[in-house]
């Protein structure tokens, strides 16, 4: 315990945000890339816990307990949207029977 | 315990980069569940024991057991050779990487602003978080409740078949 709370102080903060935004971009990418809605969904998911990793980190060496109730929050609210979503996914394939992210194109413009 | 931070580090970015690239969504949904196991490694890095335990038992138990039993229930378990053109799948990885640069260009400037906390060992304990959020987050931790219920009601007002 105590070795692991010294370690921390040795890495930078900046690090932190490097990994972050390295896996946001991934995240981003992923949705622009694939047609997949279900890989869509999972890219979000990555996006999501990026940020949670980043305000974990911040509470951390802020030292204030606020970030990770936060956190537990943001997590709160991806485990609904996982939920609408996956079922928004499973009626888009009983109605047209694919899950091809282009076919749902008649919001668009 | 510095070198332990990296290698996280390099699991985490190159099995999301396999969950993008990866033709079958099965692949994909593994490779992520080895992401956030990295991740909850990071957390117990951070100390934050609480926010590991709540992560590895919601997004590696529930979430990704629920995506896979999807992919398993759709039967989409097969290679998918359906992409997009390749002008919108380079427009795709142009635009992640000039997302990541503005990123960076903007963080490194405020760098230098934040002091160093003294840093706290405990913060990320269940005692103090449970304190946290029973003292001052009360009300948002009680109006989740009604954000829960409203999103199982939309699920199963989705899942029916005659709506």
């Amino acid at each position: 315990m105590k070795d692991i709370s010294s370690a921390i102080q040795l890495i930078p903060l900046e690090h932190y945000i490097l990994l972050c935004v390295t896996l946001f971009s991934i995240g981003l990418m992923g949705v622009l890339f694939r047609r997949n809605t279900i890989i869509i969904l999972m890219c979000i998911e990555l996006m999501f816990n990026s940020i949670n990793l980043l305000v974990a980190a911040f509470s951390a060496y802020h030292s204030d307990p606020s970030g990770q109730v936060f956190v537990f929050f943001v997590m709160i609210v991806a485990a609904a949207e996982v939920a609408v979503g996956l079922s928004i996914l499973v009626m888009m394939k009983r109605n047209v029977d694919s899950v091809d992210i282009n076919l749902l194109n008649r919001l668009k413009w | 315990m510095v070198f332990l931070f990296y290698f996280l580090s390099a699991i985490m970015i190159l099995t999301a980069l396999f969950v993008v690239f990866s033709k079958n969504p099965v692949d994909s949904v593994i490779y992520l569940i080895i992401c956030f196991i990295a991740m909850a490694g990071q957390y117990i890095l951070l100390n934050s024991q609480f926010l590991a335990v709540v992560h590895v038992i919601v997004y590696t138990g529930a979430i990704m057991v629920l995506f896979l039993f999807v992919i398993m229930l759709l039967n989409l378990n097969k290679e998918i050779i359906l992409q997009k053109s390749k002008v919108t799948r380079i427009s795709a990885v142009v635009t992640g990487g000039i997302f990541f640069l503005v990123m960076v260009a903007a963080t490194r400037l405020t760098l230098e602003i934040h002091p160093r906390y003294a840093f706290d060992s405990k913060i990320g304990l269940v005692s103090e978080v449970g304190k946290t959020l029973f003292h001052e987050f009360l009300l948002p931790f009680e109006i989740s409740s009604v954000l829960f219920i409203s999103a199982m009601i939309g699920a199963v007002m989705f899942g029916k078949k005659d709506v």
